[in-house]
């Protein structure tokens, strides 16, 4: 009964990360941190990150919500985790374009590796804005401390 | 339900006949807004392709029928709350007739009154209170209830004092399905001189409500929740206030003489309809009363309350979905807020929709409430007189079917 557009949104890879998320562990003395949420379905979200020694990024992301915003948190943070930083920013701007069903060359998307499973939400325009949740608390941290 | 023709009155709405992703439409978002009977529907596009024309102001045929039209309509709402024509005020909606009682009211509100509300509001009925008492240093005050919604009476005979200016409280809540006892806060906050302003958004449009039984000072609603159209809303007002209160908006209709250096205002309702009204609307709201009036406003809320008592039932065999608010019929309206141990509201309105089915899913317009609950959202099923026990076995078993995809 359940169609293909929806299961093309619950994906298998979204739907293992709704369950079992990563990164969640909260990190004791983080550089960066902000909380976001929409206030319009009440989904949450929780960033933390430091910065090793070589500026490479340790992430943890909470939060409560709905499976596609705590997936996708989750996704990113399993992106982003260990990367240098200065590298964060340009995996947003890739994530938008994924989401604005724009057209992403093989590379762009072996860059954002299983965070591609996410492209199903862009048959559901209310759903956008869960995927993007997390990507735009990131997106905050970077902008606040360039 | 044995004497009420469900099937029949399915028939007058052309919209249950949709399929929604190849499924029957199953409307359960009745509480956001309501679908429409083609005799409204009819009553719209007949006033623009027969009579089109604006009232009060011209001697000519349309005119004249135009005017007559618009003004049964408001005839046809103060018979149907038991009140009288100019007592009924057209707005826009249920939000601004609370803002235009707000604004009104707001030059006898000093920082020695305070204003009480509950903790259930509609943010539509709690934030104009909340900036007036912000403009005027008055003190809002909340009426507490339990996780059921029933309202403290022993705590409300606490706070509603002498200073209380207004009481303005939700007939029936949006998210819970209760309904407020009013008539006992009335009787608390009669002796103060208290003004009672209720918000019937989800009571108007499912049980019989009359002004002067509650003895209420405002009432304010919405046609779009009661068959009606969108963009127009009613403000009930005792005339003695009425009469006293300022208008919000000035303009052409509402005025009695003007001059260039000043203007008197017009008699009551028209001193708050400035401008050229929503005359199509008013009319098919009128429509819609005459609708609701003949299948009778009793054996509307029997049904629905059947339709209730089946699903509060229903929803005991389903371990992991919880109802949020009282469990039991008694004071109750056929809104039920759910909601299921892990799952999102909206995961379960994404897939619920997969199977036709319409149900709202967020804060409702009741933040903080939905936050004393310590969840972010909640789904919510609300009912109406087209709703059937099939739709509401179906709907059951479609919870259960969405437990089994996100397995």
């Amino acid at each position: 009964m359940v169609s293909d557009e929806l299961n093309e949104m619950y994906e298998e890879i979204v739907m293992d990360h709704y369950r079992n998320p990563r990164n969640t562990e909260l990190l004791s003395k983080p550089d960066y941190e902000v909380e976001k949420n929409n206030p319009f379905c009440g989904d949450e979200i929780k960033i933390q990150i430091s910065l090793d020694q070589n500026q490479k990024t340790v992430v943890s992301v909470t939060g409560r919500g709905c499976a596609i915003s705590q997936a996708s948190g989750s996704l990113m943070a399993e992106k982003i985790n260990l990367l240098p930083y200065k590298e964060l920013q340009s995996n947003v701007d890739l994530f938008r374009k994924l989401i604005r069903d724009e057209i992403l060359s093989e590379e762009e998307l072996d860059l954002l590796g299983d965070v591609s499973a996410l492209s199903g939400v862009r048959k559901f325009p209310v759903r956008i804005k869960c995927a993007m949740l997390s990507w735009v608390a990131l997106e905050e941290i970077i902008k606040k401390n360039n | 339900m044995n004497n009420f023709e469900t099937e029949k009155i399915r028939k007058d709405f052309p919209i249950l006949n949709r399929k929604i992703n190849g499924n029957p439409l199953i409307y359960l978002d009745n509480a956001a807004t309501s679908q429409k009977p083609i005799s409204v529907i009819e009553s719209i596009s007949n006033y623009y392709s027969e009579y089109n024309s604006n009232v009060h102001r011209g001697v000519h045929t349309l005119s004249i029928e135009a005017t007559d039209a618009y003004e049964l309509a408001r005839t046809k709402i103060a018979n149907f709350i038991n009140s009288k024509p100019e007592e009924i005020i057209w707005t826009r909606n249920t939000s601004e007739s609370l803002n235009i009682v707000a604004k009104g009211l707001s030059k006898s509100i000093s920082e020695a009154n305070n204003i009480v509300i509950s903790k259930m509001e509609h943010h539509s009925n709690l934030v104009p209170w909340q900036q007036l008492c912000i403009e005027t240093g008055a003190e809002l005050r909340y009426l507490e209830n339990d996780s059921d919604g029933i309202i403290d009476l022993v705590h409300a005979r606490e706070i509603i004092d002498k200073n209380t200016s207004i009481l303005s409280i939700t007939h029936m809540s949006n998210v819970l399905g209760i309904i407020n006892p009013v008539n006992e806060l009335r009787e608390i906050s009669i002796k103060f001189g208290t003004k009672l302003v209720i918000d019937g958004a989800q009571s108007v449009p499912h049980f019989l409500v009359d002004v002067r039984a509650l003895d209420c000072d405002f009432l304010c609603f919405s046609a779009h929740k009661m068959l009606g159209p969108t963009g127009i809303g009613i403000l009930y007002g005792k005339k003695e206030l009425l009469e006293k209160m300022d208008p919000n908006y000035f303009g052409g209709d509402m005025i009695s003489e003007v001059t260039y250096e000043s203007a008197t205002w017009n008699d009551l309702p028209y001193k708050f309809e400035a401008g050229t009204p929503n005359i199509a609307d008013a009319i098919a709201t009128g429509v819609a009363i005459d609708y609701l009036t003949r299948i009778g406003m009793d054996n509307i809320f029997r049904h629905e309350q059947y339709l209730t008592e089946y699903t509060i039932n229903k929803f005991s065999e389903l371990s992991n979905y919880k109802i949020i608010g009282p469990k039991i019929i008694k004071n109750r309206g056929g809104v039920i807020s759910f909601n299921h141990k892990n799952l999102h509201p909206h995961d379960v309105g994404e897939v619920l929709d997969k199977f036709g089915i319409a149900i709202r899913t967020g804060h409702h317009c009741a933040m903080p409430l939905v936050r004393s609950y310590d969840i972010v959202a909640a789904a919510r099923a609300s009912f109406y007189l087209y709703n059937t026990k099939d739709e509401i076995d179906f709907f059951i078993e479609s919870l259960i079917e969405v437990e089994n995809y996100f397995k």
